[in-house]
């Protein structure tokens, strides 16, 4: 079962497809990576591509829909696939690696105080009293920059940012080596972005925590980013180091949405990749993106593997 | 490689930014306020929000400019003033030589007629029940285009002119059908239909992915010179900006704080707040994940009660005590063209 015990998270085609009326949306469709502890992957793709599906996968949090959830999680070297829900429930979410979904802010309970709120993982999960508990919370609570007497405080009291930093502090109570954030900055302002990425990248350095950053906010991204996972119609289609894919992506579809993004410091010109992704109720044969794609020859009828090129790793005939 | 994929697409993406010299003044902004009365248990007075707070600028025909500023600023209420939809509690929205506050009836319907408005979110500007021949055709209809033939043409040429093609293909079709990047060119078809000399842009594209971002900036920017279009772009990422705008305004608690050129002010950003929001914004490069970025303390101040003096004086780390405390600033020129609210910029 300990195939890989050395990294904190190994992932090994995971699928996730969703029954609708219209036929099997394959959502998720062999999804492989790794991560080490004390690092971010950020995984970038365009909306409608599968981000939010995998980090629901990766948590279990699945809808009524499924219609296929299988595949391969090892976190610290358990398979947690193999686990039954009660088990998973016990052992796994929150303790293990915990989600701040997407508009977590938006997600607190209105009726009650933030601090009872970020208490309670802690107190179901990790089996403390209320009091020891607290104790946890005003320790997670200078983490995340938000001042202690706003524990007594009821979400509508705090601003935008102060709720995110709430909901984070809520995912690190129960002191998980992996978070999962699902678009942790997009409904916010530009300064508290910025005020959120130092939070981030503070508990990264305090804590030792690992992230798993999910976002189509490319330039917000690389503020956090150790490795890239770039994902395209359910599958990851690059991954790499932060430092190799940010100065030259391999794959054209990493290419053309890094050329995509309009930058403020240099003067690029930006451009647009024409077309739009394939459905993911009948995805194309062979690579997803060739109907996109300025390069492709005969080859990319047929699926591609994933090729390794030194560290990174790329789905792309070109790199064969 | 990589310059091999920007070759290539540079082929599909042809945009040249070129901005003529502006003409007439359009929109002339006269020393606006907006403020709302807040009422305690729905009588009696209880202060005002100021959300617009003594704004003033032109913008002339076939300009473009950028208001940047955080949410909570006061643009959308500026930008709701400038489309008539708020009624300003003092100074002037003076359109093409007429004062807004004089329009009255069908004479403000026909300047609603002349601007366009751009919304934020696509998929809740359009009605979820209407077909997009019915969406377009409602303008039409409003004006007092008569002939159903006449009605149909326009939109056949407004959904061309968004690229959107066949336009039967989409006619009879309903918003949630399209994706993001359609619904925002339906939008757009919507404000372009009636002609307008004025379009009002709220965060247009805020709300789609990267590269549909950049597309739909570019068939803004296209359709702005091509009709030669007096554009107000409301943002707050300002990267975006300089591919769309020749001027910026930047707004910070009702005030606008700092006017330049795009260029000068992205060059030389002298307000401190103007250089705060620049260096939040950040550029894909994995450097930025070894440092932390620098933001002012606190929050953007209650528009109630704004604080005296500089309104970002309590966040501001050159902050000159018993100056920017005490006394509001008023524009300065520290160089030709680039006004800036900020007493560090005081003439000796």
């Amino acid at each position: 079962m300990n195939t890989v015990p050395e990294k904190l998270l190994h992932i090994e085609n995971l699928v996730l497809h969703f029954k609708t009326a219209g036929g099997s949306v394959q959502a998720v469709d062999g999804v492989d990576f790794d991560l080490d502890s004390n690092r971010a992957v950020v995984i970038l793709g365009e909306s409608g591509c599968g981000k939010t599906s995998l980090s629901k996968a990766l948590l279990r949090l699945l809808p009524r829909n499924v219609d296929k959830y299988s595949g391969k999680v090892f976190l610290q070297g358990t398979d947690v696939m193999t686990l039954d829900n009660e088990e998973y429930r016990q052992n796994v979410r929150w303790v293990g690696m915990s989600l701040v979904p997407q508009a977590a802010m938006n997600s607190l309970n209105p009726v009650l105080k933030v601090g009872d709120q970020v208490a309670e993982p802690a107190m179901v999960h990790l089996g403390l009293s209320k009091a020891e508990a607290y104790v946890l919370v005003y320790k997670m609570f200078q983490h995340v920059g938000v001042p202690a007497d706003f524990v007594e405080r009821y979400p509508f009291e705090l601003s935008g940012g102060m709720r995110q930093r709430v909901a984070l502090a809520m995912a690190l109570v129960t002191s998980p080596s992996l978070i999962v954030l699902d678009e942790p900055t997009s409904a916010l302002d530009l300064l508290t972005q910025a005020n959120i990425m130092n939070v981030l990248k503070r508990i990264k350095h305090e804590l030792g925590t690992s992230f798993i950053l999910i976002t189509h906010d490319i330039a917000t991204s690389s503020e956090l980013a150790d490795e890239v996972a770039i994902m395209y119609a359910g599958q990851i289609v690059e991954t790499g180091d932060a430092r190799d894919f940010f100065p030259a992506p391999l794959h054209p579809y990493s290419q053309m949405l890094m050329a995509s993004v309009p930058r403020l410091r240099t003067d690029s010109d930006p451009m647009f990749i024409t077309g739009q992704p394939p459905s993911l109720m009948n995805p194309p044969k062979g690579c997803r993106f060739a109907s996109r794609c300025p390069y492709r020859f005969e080859k990319c009828s047929e699926e591609p593997p994933v090729f390794q090129k030194g560290n990174r790793k790329v789905k792309c005939w070109l790199h064969e | 490689m990589n310059t091999d994929v920007i070759t290539e697409l540079r082929k599909v993406n042809k945009m040249t930014v070129n901005f003529e010299e502006p003409k007439e003044t359009l929109l002339s902004i006269r020393d606006l306020h907006v403020w709302y009365e807040l009422r305690r248990f729905g009588f009696g007075h209880a202060g005002y929000v100021k959300a617009v707070d003594g704004v003033s600028f032109d913008l002339a025909e076939g300009e473009t400019v950028a208001i940047v500023g955080e949410s909570g600023c006061g643009k959308s209420s500026l930008m709701k003033t400038i489309l008539g939809l708020n009624i300003p509690t003092s100074g002037e929205v003076i359109f093409d030589g007429v004062n807004l506050a004089a329009l009255k009836g069908n004479l403000l319907r026909a300047y609603r007629f002349e601007v366009g408005y751009v919304q934020q979110d696509p998929y809740g500007a359009l009605p979820p029940f209407m077909t997009i021949q019915q969406i377009l055709e409602e303008p039409l209809i409003i004006s007092g285009v008569k002939d159903k033939g006449e009605r149909l043409d326009r939109i056949r040429k407004a959904m061309d002119e968004v690229k959107m093609y066949p336009a039967d293909d989409f006619l009879q079709k309903f918003p949630h059908m399209l994706s993001g990047g359609q619904q925002q060119r339906i939008v757009i078809a919507r404000a372009m239909i009636l002609g307008p000399k004025m379009i009002v842009a709220d965060e247009p594209v805020s709300m789609l992915d990267a590269s549909v971002r950049v597309e739909i900036l570019k068939l803004m920017k296209a359709l702005q010179e091509q009709h030669r279009l007096s554009v107000i772009y409301i943002t707050h990422d300002l990267s975006t900006v300089k591919y769309f705008s020749s001027r910026i305004f930047v707004m910070y608690a009702g005030n606008l704080i700092e006017k330049a050129d795009t260029r000068r002010l992205l060059d030389n950003p002298l307000h401190p707040y103007t250089m705060a929001l620049l260096a939040a914004t950040s550029d894909p490069d994995a450097r930025n994940a070894d440092s932390y970025k620098e933001v002012p303390p606190g929050e953007p101040p209650s528009l109630v009660n704004p604080p005296k003096g500089c309104r970002f004086h309590p966040r501001c780390a050159r902050a000159i005590a018993g100056l920017c405390d005490e006394k509001e600033p008023v524009d300065f020129e520290p160089e030709p063209e680039h006004f800036v609210a900020c007493w560090l910029y005081q003439p000796q």
